[in-house]
């Protein structure tokens, strides 16, 4: 069974580390805050000025002037900061932000990701994510293993307008979880009840399985 | 004499000097942080031609959106410009040019265009459409792309508070781009929801110092909100 997006957003969450400041991008991975572990101190980077965020506001507590990347409405914590979007970027730019997770088209065997652009279709902008995917050691894309057409999203070469060069070395999608190097992709784990035999046919990029892959454990 | 004294009392007047084919820098992210009415001045004005830099263009009929409205708007130098109807019929007809930007290498040009810095190398973009034709220099074994810096005629920003000097607060995140529009620009124009006595402001809590600042004008505020989500 192909995760569920709950199920991809609790999958990264294992990646958070206690002390992490991480950036989540819109849609699957803004998930991952529900699933942060019990007693886990994790920092949310927003790249409009915002370091700790917090929950969204309840209705007393909407505010215009407090808003995420994603133009939310948001909270901040106890000890949050906030500041210019220069900062905000020098803060990812300079390697700052332990872990940024975010959404992709496209990843291929060179750890390059395209991930804001369809030529002909409407282009809308980068907005943030070539600084991210530019600025950050540890990245974790999340997306599906293949488009809506069943055409696979990890692929020899990025067919699409890349967001950046050689910078993904992890992909969590709904049937695998896959690291990037030396020109290849590596399974290293299968979503449950998910064969090792669909995850290659669906994988259009050169694929390294190793003799055991496990499942991965929720 | 005015002196120090920043602070006028009409939008006319705050908006002097503004004429066709300028370069605006607007400070705001979505529609937080706006300057709304300084935004509303330029569209009484007509002046046309403009070349707008901001993250983002508003939405139809609020923010920047409504320059569109006349098309006074000849470029706009954004991060992301996906909320607007009318943005998009007026690019797809080949009447405004638009140059995508990413937002962090925006911000940085507007910081470096007001700290007199001309251009800077970013990782940012290398490899990416946005790298093509620029220079690139390696440093320490990484690939780098030459920006330039960006400064304007006028910079249009909105603040919380401020004093008749000029001196600036932010509230929230509704800090985003102004205090680098703020430095950016030959006249800043800033509009507050509070001036407030000398003396007021914590020095060491000031955002923007008033050097960077031409004109204050008190304002009120729609503040629109373009993503209500409770919890």
């Amino acid at each position: 069974m192909a995760l569920s997006r709950e199920q991809l957003a609790q999958r990264v969450a294992q990646e958070l580390k206690d002390g992490y400041y991480v950036n989540l991008g819109i849609g699957i991975p803004t998930l991952v805050v529900n699933y942060i572990p019990e007693g886990m101190e994790v920092m949310l980077q927003s790249e409009n000025g915002l370091l700790g965020m917090g929950p969204f506001p309840t209705e007393d507590e909407v505010d215009p002037d407090m808003i995420n990347a994603g133009k939310q409405t948001v909270t901040a914590i106890d000890g949050a900061s906030i500041f210019s979007s220069a900062e905000s970027f020098a803060m990812i730019r300079g390697g700052h932000v332990d872990l940024t997770v975010l959404g992709a088209f496209e990843v291929d065997v060179n750890g390059n990701i395209a991930s804001w652009m369809i030529p002909k279709k409407l282009i809308k902008g980068m907005g943030g994510a070539m600084d991210l995917v530019a600025g950050a050691d540890n990245i974790i894309v999340t997306m599906t293993h293949c488009s809506k057409d069943g055409e696979s999203k990890l692929l020899t070469e990025c067919t699409l307008p890349l967001t950046g060069a050689g910078c993904i070395k992890k992909v969590v999608t709904d049937l695998a979880y896959i690291e990037i190097s030396e020109g290849k992709f590596w399974l290293k784990e299968r979503a449950p009840n998910v064969s090792v035999e669909e995850i290659i046919k669906l994988t259009a990029g050169e694929l390294m399985v190793p003799d055991f892959v496990p499942e991965m454990q929720f | 004499m005015s002196g120090f004294n920043k602070v006028v009392s009409s939008y006319e007047e705050a908006m002097i000097g503004l004429s066709n084919n300028m370069t605006v820098l607007a400070g705001g992210f979505g529609l937080c942080g706006i300057p709304e009415n300084l935004i509303n001045q330029i569209k009484e004005m007509k002046v046309t031609g403009l070349t707008v830099v901001s993250n983002n263009c508003g939405v139809d009929g609020f923010g920047l959106g409504v320059l569109l409205e006349d098309r006074q708007i000849k470029k706009m130098i954004a991060s992301y410009v996906g909320e607007n109807k009318l943005f998009e019929d007026q690019l797809l007809s080949g009447e405004l040019e638009v140059e995508l930007t990413p937002q962090g290498t925006l911000a940085e040009k507007l910081r470096a265009g007001g700290a007199g810095i001309p251009g800077f190398y970013t990782a940012t973009g290398y490899g990416t459409l946005v790298g093509e034709g620029k220079e690139v220099r390696e440093f320490n074994g990484r690939k780098y792309i030459l920006e330039q810096s960006i400064t304007g005629d006028f910079a249009i920003a909105k603040a919380w508070k401020a004093d008749r000097f000029g001196n600036l607060v932010f509230r929230h995140t509704a800090q985003n781009f102004n205090p680098l529009v703020a430095t950016a620009g030959k006249i800043t124009v800033v509009e507050v929801e509070e001036i407030v006595e000398l003396g007021e402001l914590e020095p060491s809590h000031i955002h923007t110092p008033g050097i960077y600042v031409d004109r204050v004008i008190l304002g009120t505020f729609e503040k629109r909100i373009e993503q209500r989500t409770v919890r």
